[in-house]
């Protein structure tokens, strides 16, 4: 028992040290459109949105989910939702007349719409294709519904 | 992160002490042959402390999207779309589900999984999460478990980023000095040009590995590993990965263009699979024995 409440106390202290450490640090979204959740969890309210590059305050972290709160939205985002590094965006200065100005001001340099655009002139591709490809999206509480209606038990990741 | 970032900023200072000026001079040997502007090109690589590509890390999700979505255009116009919406529903469906239990279950633009229409068995992971998988590979999976096993290995792929590892550091070098130009708030004439040049060899590149020579054999028993992690997490047996690679075995042609000439032998990736072993999955539930009958009926 002593071993076991000596060995929750680390636990614990060890869980605050990294709660404390977490502390207002300021990370980025790193995909298209990121969900902030109520709980969490994948199965957690949907009560926000965050778009590619929006800059949030991480206030805790919880397994592979951190507590976030930006331009008075707050819940918890997945982890791989997130990044420290500096995604270098684009100005948004200038842009030329080819892509639109809100397709600018989200894009960061490099590969982009932009660069897309210029190669698909030039390679051609079915880009139609992919494009439908990627309208099939699934809400993921259909996601736990298929799994749960095929008698699947996850047995740990996204819960 | 931090760390990690101080880390990277201290191994590139250093790399730039043993190789810098030798790469400056490549670098702009490079951009006096693509016509671009040397001095400043060359120039601004070293500045910001950018003279060897470290790793496909160097791409942002958004660049990786960007390249997924050109290979799987490029890969569409041999292998075509097939048009049945109930059956790419259900892969949708049993593959998003799996990638919440990956260690990346959230991409730039997620994961989305498209049936082709090919006798081949074969799959592709683009970077980002667009994934191809062939009627000829599904016909190989006696039920779902086996299925999932499929686009578990294939999941596992875009979490190791084995795509963008095809890219070769030359071509993310040359990028990376177009796109870290001090000057680049839009890019425009010569320099749009030149980055373009460099994404479509960058996407060649990925096609040539995925296509023709395939991943490393380490990289497709990191993918199995992977997958087998997957399914466990998803609660799908993973035994069903030697159901399919035993199926595989069967059926597939020595020699042949598909998975025979990209991928190890399935008794070789078997051989590895020491925790699955020789092991039978337990029987499917009749939910979903007769789910994936209905959505694959047309196959």
């Amino acid at each position: 028992m002593n071993w076991k409440h000596s060995g929750c106390a680390v636990v614990a202290g060890l869980t605050l040290a990294v709660v404390t450490a977490f502390a207002a640090q300021v990370m980025n979204v790193q995909v298209k459109e990121g969900q902030v959740r109520s709980t969490p969890s994948f199965v957690g309210k949907i009560v926000g949105k965050a778009g590619y590059g929006q800059s949030v305050n991480v206030l805790e972290q919880r397994g592979d989910w951190s507590q976030v709160s930006f331009a008075g939205v707050g819940g918890w985002m997945h982890a791989s939702a997130l990044t420290s590094a500096d995604l270098d965006l684009q100005s948004g200065s200038g842009a030329p007349s080819s892509v639109s100005g809100q397709e600018m001001a989200l894009a960061g340099k490099g590969f982009n719409s932009q660069v897309e655009k210029e190669y698909r002139q030039s390679h051609g591709g079915d880009f139609a294709g992919v494009d439908r490809m990627e309208r099939n999206t699934v809400p993921t509480e259909t996601l736990m519904a298929f799994l749960k209606d095929g008698g699947v038990k996850p047995q740990g990741g996204a819960q | 992160m931090k760390l990690r970032t101080s880390a990277m900023l201290i191994l590139g200072a250093a790399l730039l002490v043993i190789v810098g000026c030798k790469e400056a001079e490549i670098l702009g040997g490079i951009a006096q042959g693509l016509g671009g502007p040397v001095g400043g090109y060359a120039e601004s690589a070293v500045k910001g402390g950018v003279a060897v590509a470290k790793s496909m890390e160097d791409f942002t999700p958004e660049q990786e999207y960007y390249i997924g979505r050109a290979v799987t255009a490029s890969l569409l116009t041999t292998y075509r779309p097939l048009n049945d919406q109930a059956a790419n529903d259900y892969v949708n469906r049993l593959g998003q589900s799996l990638a919440l239990f990956s260690d990346l279950p959230l991409t730039y633009g997620g994961y989305h999984f498209q049936i082709v229409d090919s006798n081949e068995i074969n799959a592709f992971a683009a970077p980002g999460g667009l994934i191809l998988v062939t009627r000829g590979l599904i016909r190989c999976c006696p039920d779902e478990t086996a299925l999932a096993a499929v686009l578990a290995h294939e999941i596992a792929h875009v979490q190791n980023k084995d795509a963008l590892r095809a890219i070769s550091k030359s071509r993310v070098t040359q990028a990376l000095g177009v796109i870290g130009g001090e000057t680049v708030k839009h890019l425009a004439g010569a320099e749009l040009a030149e980055l373009t040049g460099i994404f479509a060899d960058s996407v060649g590149d990925v096609m040539t590995t995925m296509v023709n020579n395939g991943y490393s054999r380490s990289y497709e028993h990191q993918a199995d590993q992977g997958a087998v992690t997957i399914l466990t997490r998803a609660g799908y047996d993973p035994a069903g990965l030697a159901v399919m690679l035993r199926t595989m075995q069967t059926r597939l042609t020595p020699g042949g263009s598909d998975f025979a000439s990209t991928h190890p032998a399935p008794a070789d990736r078997l051989e590895k699979l020491v925790q699955i072993g020789q092991r039978t999955p337990s029987a499917e539930p009749a939910s979903r024995a007769a789910r994936f009958k209905r959505a694959l009926a047309s196959l």
